[in-house]
């Protein structure tokens, strides 16, 4: 599946112009299997961090 | 002798409520359940039923089966009122419930109690806009079966632009106090992913309309996170997302009506504008459930236990201030309500104030996201007043849990195209949920656990989480060991 490439013509809209877009080589990282494999095992460590510090005994 | 608990309400917080209580307390105490829809729904997935890569049976089973096995009587019921200083001389607490199911349709019950659960969510409440909703000009995805009928209407949008005919959607907010805009989010992005494995992405115009300031506050204020040498606002991140999607997008919105084919809304400067649309998915504002209380003399004490929005009153403050000073301590922490074997879980506690910065239209329009109300708090909220009552079965004078939405963090998972080797989701996390500025003074929250980031890894951790939370709802084996 290729990008998909803008329907709006460049200049329609002026905030169409003055946002970020990630180049070539992020978004050839974010489908790179043996980077996400890593990425899975870190965002996972990063939610059970969070779920960890979800709910605990009363403090007073 | 053992006590009863009832829970009204089998969505997230309920359904973890009732299956730690029945967990926890011997045989001889009582877990029942009342709630009106025999079915669990993991609502998360609804998405993928709108775009039409899963079936509603798949993010759907039911619960009796589960209840039975698990020694939970269930009632399939809904709640009408609460009475907690009983009726008449009977001073023992009740709830009065009617029941839905075909074979007791309309028949009325009083049920006792020794502690309380409401766990009844939201109303959607469509009618809050003119035109708006599933049975009228728009679809929704808050259901399986309004993300069935989106996905309906979906492929006979793809069939036109087949013929050659372009279509114009609109996914966002129904209304100017809407919350859940990370669901209108995972939905843009998985239409326009949709469209785009269809084949027919350049024959489709696909705009956001959004209550938000800025793209990306989410109804929390919006969230800061650590990127490439930067600390990035997350409307950067949300903006490049769009952008790069070719979505185009309307914020600071407030609709105010929809005829077939055209939304109309004001906007934050005083404009009324219009959009025409060929399918709109656009979200309803919340309510709390239609209950009311009355005391033991049968005086109306509605106002004593909800909110004017219909949610319930618990140990927040509620107390009218400006924004200036709203802090992380007006949260709830133990959801108990004035009447202490009374609790409210999940969506249905009342908010002490939004998270977002509240804005007025020049004319008044209340353009505020409401605060988010998601699955992984509500589950967590309902696992910790199930503890709370258990210790106070068990002799404890007060709740011994605490859960405040201004002290735990938030693990999300926005879909942003559901496919195993070219799909994409946003994971994000973040900590505290309600930005705690006195502990934080800067951004409201610790940089150090609040994370985005976009990727294949997000979609598969989205799937390994859709399996795990179903086989942890089934009660399965080892389910309780999956967190929330």
């Amino acid at each position: 599946m290729t990008s998909p490439k803008s329907t709006r013509p460049m200049g329609r809209d002026e905030h169409w112009l003055t946002v970020t877009k990630p180049t070539a080589t992020t978004r050839f990282f974010r489908t790179f299997l043996p980077w996400q494999f890593i990425r899975f095992i870190v965002i996972n460590v990063k939610m059970v961090r969070i779920i960890a510090m979800g709910h605990h005994p009363k403090r007073s | 002798m053992g006590a009863r608990v009832v829970v009204l309400g089998s969505g997230i917080a309920g359904h973890t409520a009732a299956s730690f209580l029945r967990k926890w307390l011997g045989k001889e105490h009582e877990v029942i359940v009342v709630s009106p829809k025999t079915d669990y729904n993991w609502i998360p997935s609804n998405i993928w039923v709108g775009v039409g890569l899963l079936r509603p049976d798949q993010v759907l089973f039911p619960l009796p089966p589960v209840y039975k096995r698990a020694g939970i009587d269930y009632r399939q019921a809904k709640a009408v009122a609460i009475h907690p200083e009983g009726t008449g001389d009977d001073h023992q607490a009740c709830v009065a419930i009617e029941y839905t199911s075909p074979e007791k349709l309309g028949q009325q019950e009083r049920v006792a109690y020794d502690y309380l659960i409401n766990a009844t969510g939201p109303k959607l409440n469509f009618d809050a806009t003119p035109g708006l909703g599933p049975d009228k000009n728009t679809v929704s995805v808050c259901t399986a079966d309004h993300a069935a009928h989106a996905s309906q209407l979906l492929d006979e949008k793809v069939e036109r632009m087949r013929k050659g005919e372009r279509q114009k959607f609109l996914v966002g907010m129904g209304h100017g106090t809407c919350t859940c805009q990370g669901a209108a989010f995972e939905y843009i992005v998985n239409l326009e992913f949709e469209l785009r494995h269809r084949g027919v992405r350049e024959m489709a115009d696909i705009t956001y309309l959004s209550n938000e300031y800025e793209l990306g506050d989410f109804g929390m204020g919006g969230l800061h996170l650590r990127q490439g040498g930067y600390v990035t606002p997350s409307k950067i991140f949300t903006e490049s997302l769009f952008a790069e999607r070719g979505i185009d997008w309307v914020t600071r919105s407030h609709v105010s009506k929809i005829e077939p084919g055209r939304v109309f809304f004001e906007t934050l400067a005083g404009e009324e504008k219009e959009l025409p649309f060929d399918m709109a998915m656009l979200l309803p504002p919340f309510r709390g459930a239609a209950l009311s209380a009355f005391d033991r003399n049968g005086a109306d004490i509605t106002a004593r236990l909800f909110a004017p929005s219909g949610f319930m009153k618990v140990d927040a403050d509620y107390t009218a201030k400006p924004y200036e000073e709203w802090r992380a301590a007006d949260w709830p922490r133990t959801y108990q309500t004035a009447f202490t074997n009374i609790f409210a879980a999940g969506i249905a506690f009342a908010p002490p104030h939004p998270v977002s910065v509240p804005r007025q239209s020049p004319k008044g329009t209340n353009i505020t996201p409401a605060p988010p109300r998601t699955g992984m708090p509500s589950a967590i909220i309902g696992k910790a007043v199930a503890r709370s009552i258990v210790d106070m079965i068990h002799g404890a004078k007060e709740p011994t849990q605490t859960a405040s939405m201004a002290e735990m963090g938030a693990a999300c998972v926005a879909s942003a195209g559901a496919n195993p080797f070219t799909g994409t989701a946003a994971s994000i996390t973040v900590f505290p949920i309600v930005p705690d500025f006195e502990k934080y003074p800067e951004y409201g929250r610790d940089l150090n656990h609040t994370f985005g980031e976009i990727g294949l890894a997000g979609h598969w951790i989205k799937i390994l989480l859709h399996h795990l939370f179903l086989h942890k709802a089934r009660m399965r084996p080892l389910w309780s060991l999956i967190p929330e």
